[in-house]
């Protein structure tokens, strides 16, 4: 009865109306769109706002016109700062949205979980062996410290018992003991002291051409690999038998899931230092938007996190003028309140 | 198990293991005590240091133990007690064995405090109470946030950790504010040293501990049935919000008044419930023997800081080498028996 009765209520097959699911599809295809364009005027933005502003309708000539009075201003201080908030805000908002899928808690954030200060760690720990300097070395440092955290979190979180208040705790004792750690550094050696303040807090200002190429080929790889990872990472949310029946294979899953994290923290890390909340806070807002599903949730994270770092950044060049504010502080600052919100609000507070 | 009753219809009950974990710890302590006071420029042997504690020194033998070591050794001490005790007040209260006052940003807040009298500029005095009124604020706020009709236990946890990310960047900014020298400073301060310590840096923090120990010890029985459940406890007649506050209060203020006078020491009010526990093999809260383990961490710490190593280190920098490493250690056990 129930087929026939189903097979009558259905429209006919002429009717132009399209399914829901196109439809739904559709909708997420504009937002994408949106999120986009909201990305380049925060872009735009990013290069006309500063201690020298440029008017809004010639930052183009300031990109593209050699003999524009702003040209150098732009080429060798904003685009690559620009450029690096883009790649760091990317990696980030990515790496959390995987984490919260592969550790299956809401309250997985890599700056939370200590992977950021694991890679701050490890920079500090070649600051001190090797002397500071912002060369290669950094980078490798920066993703062994956040490997080696990466593995520690996932053993002790990854498993079903953890629940997400368990985890967070688990994670803010690992960042207490590196950073403590990394504060040890900076009285034992002043030079490091001298640049690893302004590194901890988690700043784009010291960006340069040099750095965004350094860091640009270990995000993209990291970035790919979340992106393919995406629909196995949904098959896996249903549980290892069934992901296993879907044709997904766990194992090799969240071992690429988790050097896809490490490339992603260790690299954003090296280049402007821990940064926290935007790799927890951006996917839980986008998630009110295209609900649980990674394909869509990884692309709109990839775009909509770099908005909110560089408007952080941006915000903090006219808050703090004529100096400015480091974004990291920003991003503390503002996404601390929301993570508060957060917790005190949903039944995640729950044992 | 002893047990001591009065005619007033009071009981008393006494493990004989803690007794003698609890004793044994604390000669331990007064033993390290001897050596580091004995310890300087102007060495002493031990018989030399209890001749003059009890009045039978030299005068130059006077002033260096009393006015010199001394105040370091009991700010030493104190600060060890008051972090023992609050550790296992806030571990009972979250019930949690990595819940303790570091991890939840209630001495972020102290830092932040100090940090501000860096910037601006100003006195040690005004720093230590900076630091002081900074942690108790802080607590207070992450009462006033966490509250709920009560506060709830894993609420706290997840403030305090917000609490703690948002400090931890407005201080890594404030760090960048100073010029060099203030930040070696303040990094110094952070770390949690005794170095040049006197009395004034003791002195409240001893009155803070002798108002919280009877209170908290008074607060014992009603904390231990409080891990029954809070209905349970409820039913016992207990009245569980308030016990709440009155326990976060004093080891706010325990854990501020440690920070004003040594700085936020890491890890101590992590490791030494812990460690007070396994010694002891007693079930719960062992108040007590945690603050003497405390103290005795501290003391010695300090030693191997000022002994072992070249360039004097800082006792801060040896309670968090080894606090981290045993913290990666519970993780593991933790895990392994799945209670996290």
């Amino acid at each position: 009865m129930e087929f026939t009765l189903s097979v009558i209520e259905s429209p006919p097959a002429d009717t132009p109306t399209r399914s829901p699911r196109r439809q739904r599809a559709a909708y997420r295809g504009a937002g994408l769109a949106l999120a986009a364009l909201a990305l380049i005027a925060v872009a735009v933005l990013s290069i006309a706002v500063g201690a020298k502003a440029i008017p809004l309708p010639q930052v183009w000539q300031a990109l593209t016109d050699r003999d524009a009075a702003e040209y150098a201003v732009v080429h060798e201080m904003r685009l690559p700062r620009t450029l690096l908030g883009l790649l760091a805000g990317t990696a980030l908002g990515v790496a959390g949205a995987a984490m919260q899928a592969l550790t299956r808690n809401p309250l997985a954030d890599p700056g939370l979980l200590g992977i950021n200060a694991g890679a701050a760690a490890a920079i500090a720990t070649a600051a001190l062996l090797f002397g500071v300097g912002g060369g290669t070395g950094q980078v490798w440092f920066a993703l062994a410290g956040a490997a080696l955290v990466t593995v520690a979190v996932y053993a002790v979180g990854g498993g079903r018992t953890a629940t997400p208040a368990r985890l967070a705790l688990a994670g803010a004792a690992l960042n207490a003991a590196l950073y403590s750690y990394v504060s040890a550094v900076m009285l034992l050696d002043s030079a490091s002291l001298e640049r690893l303040r302004f590194w901890t807090v988690g700043s784009l200002a010291s960006a340069d051409d040099a750095t965004v190429r350094r860091v640009l080929p270990f995000i993209l790889v990291g970035l790919l690999a979340a992106l393919l990872a995406a629909r196995p990472l949904n098959a896996l949310a249903l549980g290892d038998d069934t992901a296993q029946a879907l044709g997904a294979r766990p194992a090799l899953i969240r071992a690429g899931v988790i050097v896809a994290i490490t490339l992603l923290c260790g690299a954003a890390t090296a280049a402007c230092g821990p940064i926290v909340f935007v790799g927890l806070l951006v996917p839980h807002l986008v998630r009110t938007l295209t609900g649980p599903d990674l394909r869509w949730l990884l692309p709109y994270c990839a775009l909509l996190a770099p908005v909110l770092l560089l408007g952080a950044d941006v915000l903090g060049r006219v808050l703090g003028r004529p100096g400015e504010l480091q974004v990291g502080l920003l991003t503390a600052v503002l996404g601390g309140p929301l993570f508060l919100w957060l917790v005190t609000r949903t039944r995640t507070n729950r044992p | 198990m002893i047990v001591i009753r009065t005619p007033g219809g009071v009981s008393l009950r006494l493990r004989p293991r803690s007794l003698v974990v609890g004793a044994t710890a604390a000669l331990l302590a007064l033993a390290v005590g001897v050596l580091a006071v004995g310890h300087g420029d102007y060495p002493m042997s031990p018989a030399d240091v209890l001749r003059t504690l009890t009045g039978g020194g030299s005068p130059a033998e006077e002033f260096i133990v009393t006015e010199l070591r001394l105040p370091r050794l009991v700010t030493g001490l104190a600060v060890g007690a008051a972090l023992g005790l609050a550790g296992a007040v806030f571990q009972a209260l979250v019930r949690n064995p990595l819940g303790s006052p570091d991890v939840l940003g209630f001495t972020q807040g102290a830092a932040t405090g100090a940090l501000v009298v860096v910037v601006l500029g100003g006195s040690s005095a005004t720093l230590a109470g900076a630091a002081a009124l900074g942690g108790i604020g802080t607590g207070l706020l992450i009462y006033l946030i966490a509250w709920r009709r009560g506060v709830h236990g894993y609420r706290l946890v997840l403030v305090g950790i917000g609490m703690w990310a948002i400090l931890s960047g407005v201080n890594g900014y404030l760090l960048t504010r100073a010029p060099l020298m203030e930040a070696a400073r303040a990094v110094l301060w952070l770390t949690g040293s005794l170095d040049g310590r006197d009395w004034s840096h003791a002195g409240p923090l001893l009155a803070a501990l002798a108002v919280t120990v009877p209170v908290l010890l008074a607060a014992g029985p009603a904390l231990r049935m409080t891990e029954l459940g809070d209905d349970a406890a409820s039913a016992l007649g207990v009245s569980v919000p308030r016990l709440r506050l009155l326990l976060l209060a004093a080891a706010v203020l325990l854990v501020s008044l440690a920070a004003a006078a040594a700085g936020p020491v890491s890890f101590v009010a992590l490791t030494a419930p812990h460690l007070a526990r396994r010694l002891t093999r007693a079930p719960g809260t062992n108040l007590l023997p945690a603050a003497i383990v405390g103290a005795l961490i501290v003391v010695t710490a300090d030693q191997v800081a000022l002994r072992v190593f070249p360039s004097q280190l800082p006792v801060g920098v040896v309670t968090g080498v080894l606090g981290g490493g045993y913290l990666v250690w519970l993780l593991a056990t933790e895990r392994r028996a799945g209670r996290l």
